[in-house]
């Protein structure tokens, strides 16, 4: 009996060690992201000022005084946002349909919806670019939420899909059979049923939403210019500004991996697509 | 929130967000040092006039693709855009960009001459320059003082080979030569064409037809797989400006040939400058570049744009730098006029003054019987970028050894060629 709990304890370090390894791993660059962005330009890029510097703020006081972070950090918070919201109000009505009322299309109709993220983005630039220029949506909020929502749309559908399958189809016909109809069945019955499903749906959505950095540097200029965009902009072909660089990324994707960092188990329910409950 | 409310939120939040008013520019600006400071410099014209600028800072290839799209299609996105020599004269002739004149105290003169002239067409200026470089080679004198090797201006091809064979030292991390070999028209193509020009190519003949695989091309070629295959760094394939900046920070190239203005951002001892190489032929063997500001035709604050672009690029923005409290003579544009070389206290903080100007005084962008076409390190032809891309995959293909050097030449004529025929010539 020893022996075996002597070999379990043993296989449970081992295990341990090698998620902290791997967890490391992982966390190694944005822990250099962070620390680089404390650095000035010139000792960023000096091996021997890796762990040993002279911190400055000089990067963030330049990013806020000369690129108007704010701005851009608002616009992300709205498109991101608002795109999500959208993103489950379409999705949430047409993941039911198909979850509790499916016809021999429904499959067809999931795989043709997962194939429209198989297009490469840069194959439809140019008649996205002229589309938006002549209706006059260039570089607004409005067609940044539409364009963020329609290409989540497909993943949110199949998540949502996927969590309401997992909802015994008895209990959507008992509130048919007490005379509920379809918005109350979605409304009272469904919504607080999937409600840690479309939770994480949501969730992931906003992320790649605040992620997403192809449409929202290509269809914006000034107005509704994301992170994305200001992350784009610090990146120069002539001349080693890392510590500059660092601070906008680390700004960027700060709020981001603090919401992530409190939401880890809905993100992770989210990722395997309930698998892990 | 209902749908409708939402809705109506963001596009309340829209409507608003797109609101503007009359002095204000859009600034589309590659991200770029100079430009950097002119952010903070130009707030003394916002100041002064009550112009409102909102700088738009983009990486190079996007800003090419959004005022590419933007100005092809009089989208009046942008009120000045950033372009280089490559753009400057294609969009002047074609329409696509305001003529620039300005008043006599402005002494467009004072220009360089070489840049003024690429960013002409006809004779008409159709962008101002706010910083121009060519190529010269930056090497450690203290390595090859030990090494008893000398490097002198427009020397041999051999020479600089035999030079980075001296220095090279790849047990104690230094490398004899450190050259771009990450593949883009503006990236490994910008030095090999200048190489392949020492050594006599060029990109097309006199009927555009291109001449990737001639004799001059295959000994250039053979030549920089050779010398970087031997006495580079490790995956030189991917280098270009940005990382051999670092090797060479790090102490570890004994010779750079590259912009001119890497010159600024180097921090290592015992670096002296040489004009460019070449092997029999210097016309060519070190290239010109400029980034400029011009006015699209179909921006409604044409005016309101010349007249910024006219402080900009004046003399007396040099001055504006140079008593900035942030900046100095150290942080003035380079490569853009005649005057700034002139001052001591310039001279003195900037001690590879002097190669600069005489490489870019000597750099040829005019078309010659060699080279019927205007550009150094490009052509300046609507299709030159798709050419260049295309044979820059090659070449790196050639240096990493995943194909001969034959075999990318070849493909790199079957390439230029498709694409120069479907375009007409």
């Amino acid at each position: 009996m020893a022996i075996v709990a002597q070999s379990s304890k043993t296989r449970r370090i081992r295990r341990a060690t090698l998620a902290w390894i791997v967890g490391l791993l992982f966390f190694y660059p944005i822990f250099w992201l962070v620390l680089t962005s404390f650095k000035t330009d010139a000792d960023a890029v000096k091996p021997e000022h890796l762990l040993f510097f002279t911190p400055t703020l000089e990067n963030y006081l330049n990013m806020t005084e000369n690129y108007d972070y704010w701005r851009f950090a608002t616009n992300s918070i709205i498109t991101s946002v608002f795109a999500t919201i959208f993103a489950l109000a379409v999705g949430i009505p047409c993941a039911y349909a198909m979850a509790f009322n499916p016809s021999r299309a429904t499959k067809d109709v999931l795989m043709w919806m997962l194939s429209t993220k198989m297009l490469p983005a840069a194959a439809v630039l140019y008649p996205m670019t002229f589309l938006t220029k002549s209706l006059g949506l260039f570089d607004t909020h409005f067609m940044i939420i539409v364009v963020l929502m329609l290409i989540n749309l497909p993943i949110v559908i199949w998540m949502l899909f996927t969590y309401f399958k997992e909802i015994p189809k008895e209990i959507i016909e008992a509130g048919q059979m007490d005379g509920v109809n379809t918005w109350g069945e979605i409304k009272e019955i469904l919504i607080p049923l999937a409600w840690g499903g479309i939770a994480s749906t949501a969730l992931l959505c906003f992320i790649f939403c605040w992620n997403e950095a192809y449409w929202t540097v290509r269809l914006t200029t000034t107005d509704a210019a994301t992170l994305s965009k200001l992350i784009e902009g610090n990146r120069a072909p002539e001349g080693l500004f890392f510590g500059r660089l660092s601070a906008v990324s680390a700004a960027a994707v700060g709020p981001i991996v603090v919401l992530g960092w409190f939401c880890q188990k809905q993100l992770v329910q989210g990722l395997t697509f309930g698998a892990v409950k | 929130m209902s749908l409708k409310s939402a809705l109506f939120g963001a596009t309340a939040l829209s409507v608003l967000a797109t609101g503007s008013f009359a002095a204000e520019l859009t600034i589309a600006i590659v991200n770029n040092g100079h430009m950097i400071n002119m952010q903070k410099v130009a707030k003394a014209y916002t100041d002064e006039t009550g112009v409102k600028l909102n700088w738009v800072s983009l990486e190079e290839g996007v800003l090419r693709e959004q005022v590419t799209s933007d100005t092809a299609t009089g989208g009046g996105q942008y009120d000045i855009i950033n372009i280089g020599m490559q753009e400057a004269p294609i969009w002047g002739a074609a329409g696509w960009i305001e003529p620039l004149e300005f008043g006599a105290d402005y002494d467009a003169d004072d220009i360089l001459p070489a840049i003024r002239a690429g960013l002409s067409h006809e004779g008409t200026m159709y962008a101002a320059p706010f910083y121009g470089e060519s190529s010269m080679v930056m090497y450690r004198k203290d390595l090859m003082d030990a090494a008893g090797a000398s490097i002198a201006d427009n020397d041999s091809w051999d020479n600089i080979k035999a030079a980075a064979a001296a220095v090279h030292d790849p047990d104690n991390g230094v490398y004899g030569a450190c050259l771009r070999g990450k593949p883009g028209w503006g990236d490994n193509m910008a030095f090999i064409t200048t190489m392949v020009n020492s050594f006599g190519g060029a990109w097309f003949d006199a009927d555009f037809k291109p001449t990737i695989d001639s004799d001059e091309w295959r000994a250039a070629i053979n030549f920089y797989v050779d010398l970087l295959g031997n006495y580079g760094p490790p995956g030189s394939e991917g280098n270009s400006f940005n990382e051999i900046l670092a090797l060479y920070n790090e102490g570890k190239c004994g010779m750079w040939i590259d912009a001119t203005i890497a010159a600024s951002f180097l921090e290592v001892d015992g670096v002296a400058y040489a004009q460019s190489p070449n092997a029999g032929n210097p016309v060519g063997a070190n290239w010109l570049w400029a980034w400029a500001m011009a006015v699209p035709a179909g921006s409604p604050n044409a005016e309101e744009s010349k007249k910024f672009i006219e402080w900009a690029t004046s003399k007396d923005y040099v001055q504006a730098v140079a008593n900035h409290p942030e900046f100095g003579w150290g942080s003035v544009p380079t490569g853009q006029r005649a005057s700034t070389y002139m001052f001591d206290e310039f001279k003195s903080v900037a001690g590879f003054a002097e190669a600069e100007m005489a490489a870019i005084n000597s750099a040829a962008p005019q078309a010659t019987d060699l080279k019927p076409y205007v550009g150094v390190q490009f052509a300046a032809i609507p299709e030159f970028p798709e050419v260049g891309s295309a044979v820059a995959q090659e070449m790196a293909a050639a240096l990493s050894g995943a194909k001969s050097v034959d075999d990318a030449l070849a493909a790199s004529q079957a390439a230029a060629a498709a694409i120069m025929k479907e375009a007409g010539y």
